[in-house]
């Protein structure tokens, strides 16, 4: 049997993660890949499929569940193994850094799961890392709203430029070894507290 | 002098209040150790963490180090149990639907385990729909302590009523939602149940088996032999930690600690009833347990090997490992009094000179012959009457087949 052939189950309440490692696992030519994004589904979907092997985010609470519907389940009748060999420390370190956890059916062998086990955790840090970009990019986009707003202020309640404003909230975050944005932030709660009234 | 760290997985639980205060509170820097406490999702992150390392021990479901010993679960290494969390702390709960019929029943609301469970069977037996059952996880004391109270009160697990598991968190949850009839979990998940979604708490641990231990303190075994001097630091800390938390006075300041965002993240009157034993088992009755947590009184901290062989003689009954002698001997050996013993030598604090014990034999607090004097331990023992006598281990496991 190709490896190809391998029914595998991913069980992730995100979403998009759940839809980048499917489509990674369709890349690697396995055709028989289930998602399932709730949890109460697992034990229905577990019966039908029999999966081979099951991803699951680690920091899913449901982890408990899914162990206890394992050992329920008539279509896994052989008990289901954490990582695909537990001599290999280095692949089993890297699955939990990345938050990726696997189950396998007894028996099957190291060589035909490794490249799933692989693609999930290289698609979870892709994703971990994709989701920090945005959460910075956001985060920035942010900041600069506050800093607009604190020159804002500036320029009416002292009359201050654009340029003369920005050197004013560096110079008094420099003096106070803070951030501008600390600054700026600031800047506009006190505004909003005493400012004139809209 | 600089603190060494020490790394342990909690999950958001009454009884990890020991590991909390002998952080906050000073006692494990007294000892040299910079506790560091991570919250943790699953058993089974706690179990995984431990097992590889991350952990350097953690809070676990008290057969989980026997399961981990035995190789019952993925990942498993062999652990030890140096020492319990404490006694007692989890009850069971049920929706207000199944109460009131439960009450119609003739249940009383004083969480007596053994009238509230002759109801609940008389429910069982008149409906037909299954009840559904939820508990925390397969080796826990509250998936064995559930069966144990239904099988006593002529209810069969999994014939008559179905048992499920799932996070304690969202445990109350299920039951206001409907998916779940009832549920066993720790602390505080029982009084949110009843606050959050009217659910009446039925009956305790503390009343289906006295004084019993439901979390541990877990560590890979091979660690633990590499690092003796680092596990009796600890041990003393959580010792001190448990004491502090017994004395009623602390109470009130244990649970604003627990409340804080990075360990329970729970209002504080949430918390202080499985604190005080001062309980609104449901519909505001209120109901008061002494023994409904006793972090440190009685040597409930003690960890008998003769209860690692309880949960062992549970795991057999319900069929999650087979019985043989070298078995129960690894599940007995998975606790270890004589770790807790040596480690609170320096203190000189009394500790029960026995390892093992006949769970049923006390009636009322008891004397025992402890290190440097006695020790008041007891009452112990089932809800049923039946004793559970660790050297008649083949005969109580014959005696639980049905």
């Amino acid at each position: 049997m190709p490896a190809a052939d391998l029914s595998i189950l991913v069980i992730d309440e995100n979403r998009i993660r759940a839809s980048i490692i499917e489509e990674g696992l369709r890349e690697a030519g396995h055709t028989r890949v289930t998602v399932v994004h709730e949890i109460n589904e697992v034990a229905r979907v577990i019966e039908r499929e029999a999966p081979d092997v099951v991803v699951i985010d680690l920091e899913n609470p449901n982890r408990d569940r899914l162990e206890h519907f394992f050992t329920l389940s008539r279509a896994l009748k052989k008990p289901i193994a954490m990582f695909v060999d537990r001599s290999d420390s280095a692949q089993i370190e890297a699955a939990v850094e990345a938050g990726v956890s696997a189950y396998v059916v007894d028996g099957l062998k190291k060589e035909r799961v490794k490249p799933i086990l692989d693609m999930a955790v290289s698609r979870f840090n892709a994703f971990a890392r994709l989701t920090r970009e945005l959460e910075q990019a956001r985060s920035e986009l942010e900041d600069r709203k506050v800093i607009e707003q604190a020159k804002a202020i500036l320029f009416r309640t002292r009359g201050l430029q654009e340029a003369d404003a920005y050197a004013l909230l560096r110079k008094t975050a420099m003096n106070q070894g803070r951030r501008i944005i600390e600054i700026a932030q600031s800047l506009v709660t006190a505004d909003s507290l005493l400012g004139p009234k809209e | 002098m600089s603190l060494t760290p020490l790394t342990a997985g909690f999950l958001p639980l009454l009884d990890s209040v020991l590991l909390v205060v002998a952080r906050e509170k000073g006692f494990a820097a007294s000892e040299g150790l910079d506790l560091l406490l991570m919250r943790e999702t699953s058993w089974a992150n706690i179990r995984d963490r431990a097992a590889l390392g991350h952990f350097d021990f953690a809070q676990m479901l008290a057969p989980m180090p026997i399961a981990a010993t035995l190789g019952l679960n993925p990942l498993s290494a062999p652990m030890i149990a140096p020492m319990t969390l404490g006694l007692g702390g989890n009850g069971v709960t049920v929706s207000a639907d199944l109460w009131a019929r439960m009450a119609d029943a003739g249940a009383p609301a004083t969480l007596e385990a053994e009238p509230v469970g002759a109801a609940l069977a008389k429910v069982v037996r008149s409906q037909e729909r299954k009840l559904r059952f939820g508990v925390v996880h397969q080796t826990s004391p509250h998936n064995y302590e559930l069966r144990y109270w239904l099988s006593a009160s002529g209810i069969v697990p999994d014939r008559d009523v179905e048992i499920v598991v799932l996070p304690p968190p969202y445990l109350p949850d299920a039951l206001g939602a409907g998916g779940i009839d009832g549920y066993c979990v720790g602390e505080p998940w029982n009084t949110v149940g009843v606050k959050r979604e009217g659910g009446h708490i039925a009956t305790v641990k503390a009343a289906i088996w006295r004084n019993s231990p439901d979390k541990v303190i877990g560590m890979r075994a091979a660690w633990a032999e590499a690092n003796s001097e680092l596990v009796a630091g600890l041990i003393r800390a959580v010792h001190h930690a448990a004491r502090w938390c017994g004395e009623p006075a602390n109470h009130a300041e244990a649970a604003a600690i627990l409340s804080a965002p990075q360990y329970l993240d729970l209002p504080v009157e949430v918390i202080s009833p499985s604190l005080t034993g001062r309980f609104d088992v449901g519909a505001g009755v209120a109901v008061t347990v002494p023994n409904s947590f006793v972090p440190y009184a009685g040597a409930a901290n003690f960890p008998w090997t003769s209860q690692a062989l309880w949960f062992y003689s549970q795991m057999v009954r319900w069929g999650e490992v087979e019985h043989s002698a070298d078995r129960a001997r690894a599940a007995a050996a998975t606790f270890r009094p004589d770790v807790y013993r040596s480690a609170l030598a320096p203190l000189g604090v009394p500790t029960p000179v026995a390892d093992s014990k006949v769970e049923g034999l006390l009636a009322e607090p008891t004397e025992v012959a402890a290190t440097g004097g006695t020790l008041v331990i007891g009452p112990d023992g089932f809800f049923d009457g039946q004793v559970f006598d660790p050297a008649a281990l083949d005969a109580y496991i014959a005696g639980q087949r049905r």
